[in-house]
């Protein structure tokens, strides 16, 4: 990742638009500055042999127990009252009462 | 009764003895909030009317001589990454605007259950990342023992106001240090519970296998009992713990004699502050007269740790942050006339520069072609930091170490790079990837004044040995 580290405007472009972010004329150039200096930072990682060392996503699995996906932390499969959807929908921005509305889905 | 001085037990007994009521407690610290939070800035949000409700509740309690809970009638503050009923819920930034969560965390629910009065909510760096809360967009906290400076972050707020005398004792959150190092800072006790030991039930995600609840307090014993209260198996958090919560509080008076204490080399290199580093020698000399046994171990991976917990931090923020689009609560850009528009226009108005940066960040980790260098990379230099904690408490019972490289430092000295601010978490976030537990205990003041934290690190879920030794070092400290 090093070699060739150095993060684009285009790179930046198009990471924003995965993300959903729109960023401004003067917000480009200070992002493409700053992921280039975090991501020279992050090459350090590189200089570790990490061949054979299994990927941690989550403490339970260093522990050897808790969390493995057995489904011994999972609750019983019960149906339980949920939040009142009025309370809910009191915080939407735009709603019927029984949906959340948003602009027009289908762009042509 | 003084404010000041006021701690759990003395709160408890104040108003079993009848000497003072919990409406009393409460109107005298929203007091001290109306005459001073004005320039520290710690609270966002003041939830009254469920404060007065509950006070009134238990000085029933009080008046019929009933038996009072734990924490009854203790005025507590949360930080405001939590959803709590009766106020709004902003996280310190924009795009939440309007939105008051319909339930309650699970942690400030049984901070409740237990008899405490919810003051309100904290200001914190937006979605808890910063390390000096300067990232709220509701404007930074200043610190109460040095206005000029930053209180850390990103629970800047719950440590302040602890600080301030607003608050007995607070909630934040910690993924990278934003327990430790504002508790450090302000001279308070915060404490990072093991990975999976309090419930994350109604806390606003932002990194999922890093983010922890823990409690803010005066003094060690206070955050025991706090952290007694708020932990244990919740149904609604699959990554809580069923083990058994251990009597925190009435643990530490037992002997800490006998106990190993592994110093880290790797904490004590260049770039630690020389009154830091002296502080902590302090400590580590009365923990030795304790007649714990201190000796030199070695984790080895250390200086990797930032870059780390910034690839695998970052990532899961984009994904969990992914979920503010403007359709179910929070802010809507009005302008948009169709739903993508809609979705970039509300984000990019209620985004600040840090959060935007960091789900960039995280994006391009996770996007095509880079994933295995960067995000895969970082889970397995994971793997060998966490292993560098257990072979290290396979020697020793606790480590200690510093919480931070320097003291707080002032408003506006690290906000123009990024990574200068990363690096001010090289002494928290190891931890915080390993799942262990740790504590920030105050230790002394620098020449100027500035308060030093010292950082007792635990096996998981071994909080009562770590509790246990930060008691020493309150103690040894007088």
């Amino acid at each position: 990742m090093s070699e060739q580290a150095g993060v684009t405007m285009e790179d930046v472009r198009r990471v924003a638009e995965l993300a959903n972010l729109e960023l401004t004329a003067e917000e480009e150039p200070r992002m493409q500055r700053d992921l280039n200096a975090i991501l020279g930072h992050i090459a350090q990682l590189n200089e570790l042999d990490t061949a054979g060392v299994a990927p941690m996503a989550q403490v339970g699995e260093m522990l050897g127990g808790a969390i493995q996906g057995h489904g011994e932390s999972l609750r019983a499969d019960e149906v339980r009252p949920s939040v009142d959807r009025a309370a809910v929908m009191a915080s939407a921005p735009e709603t019927d009462g029984r949906f959340f509305k948003v602009p027009k889905v289908i762009e042509r | 009764m003084e404010v000041e001085s006021l701690t759990i037990d003395a709160a408890r007994s104040a108003m079993a003895e009848g000497t003072v009521t919990a409406t009393a407690l409460a109107e005298m610290h929203y007091d001290r909030i109306a005459a001073e939070d004005g320039r520290i800035n710690s609270f966002l949000s003041l939830s009254r009317e469920r404060a007065m409700a509950q006070a009134e509740k238990i000085d029933r309690m009080a008046a019929k001589g009933e038996p009072l809970p734990v924490m009854a009638g203790v005025p507590v503050g949360i930080k405001d990454v939590l959803a709590m009923q009766g106020a709004p819920a902003t996280a310190g930034s924009l795009i939440l605007k309007g939105y008051w969560p319909p339930y309650d965390a699970t942690a400030v629910a049984k901070l409740e259950a237990a008899g405490a009065i919810l003051l309100g909510k904290l200001n914190c760096d937006e979605f808890a990342m910063g390390s000096s809360n300067e990232n709220s967009a509701y404007g930074p906290v200043l610190n109460p023992k040095a206005l000029g400076r930053v209180p850390g972050g990103s629970s800047g707020g719950s440590a302040a106001a602890v600080a301030a005398d607003f608050a007995v004792a607070t909630l934040g959150s910690d993924t990278g240090g934003s327990i430790r190092q504002p508790a450090a800072f302000c001279g308070v006790v915060g404490v990072l519970p093991t990975y999976g030991r309090v419930s994350r039930y109604g806390l606003i995600a932002f990194a999922s296998s890093l983010d922890r609840v823990g409690p803010f307090a005066k003094n060690v014993k206070d955050a025991a009992t706090v952290l007694q209260v708020i932990a244990g198996k919740d149904v609604m958090d699959a990554t809580s713990s069923d083990r058994p919560v251990e009597d925190y509080a009435g643990g530490l008076t037992k002997p800490v004699e006998g106990l190993r204490v592994g110093v880290p080399q790797e904490y004590f290199g260049e770039g630690l502050d020389p009154e830091i580093r002296s502080a902590i020698e302090g400590v580590l000399d009365g923990l030795k007269t304790a007649g714990c046994v201190v000796k030199p171990v070695s984790l080895p991976h250390t200086r990797y740790a930032i870059p780390t917990y910034y690839v695998i931090a970052t990532a899961e923020a984009s994904s969990n942050l992914s979920r503010f689009d403007g359709v179910r609560f929070g802010l809507r850009a009005e302008e948009a006339k169709t739903l993508s528009a809609m979705f970039r226009k509300t984000r990019d108005a209620g985004f600040g520069a840090e959060v935007k940066r960091r789900i960039l960040l995280g994006t391009y980790a996770l996007s095509a072609g880079y994933y295995d260098a960067y995000y895969r990379k970082a889970q397995q230099v994971r793997t060998l930091l966490t292993r560098d904690f257990l072979a290290a408490f396979a020697e020793v019972d606790v480590l200690v170490a510093p919480v931070t490289p320097t003291p707080a430092f002032k408003l506006g000295e690290k906000t123009d790079d990024p990574v200068k601010m990363y690096l001010e978490d090289i002494y928290s976030v190891a931890a915080s990837l390993a799942g262990v537990c740790g504590v920030s205990v105050p230790c002394g003041e620098t020449r100027e004044g500035l308060p030093i934290g010292v950082q007792v690190m635990g096996r998981h879920f071994d909080e009562a040995v770590m509790l246990r030794v930060a008691q020493a070092v309150e103690t040894a400290r007088g």
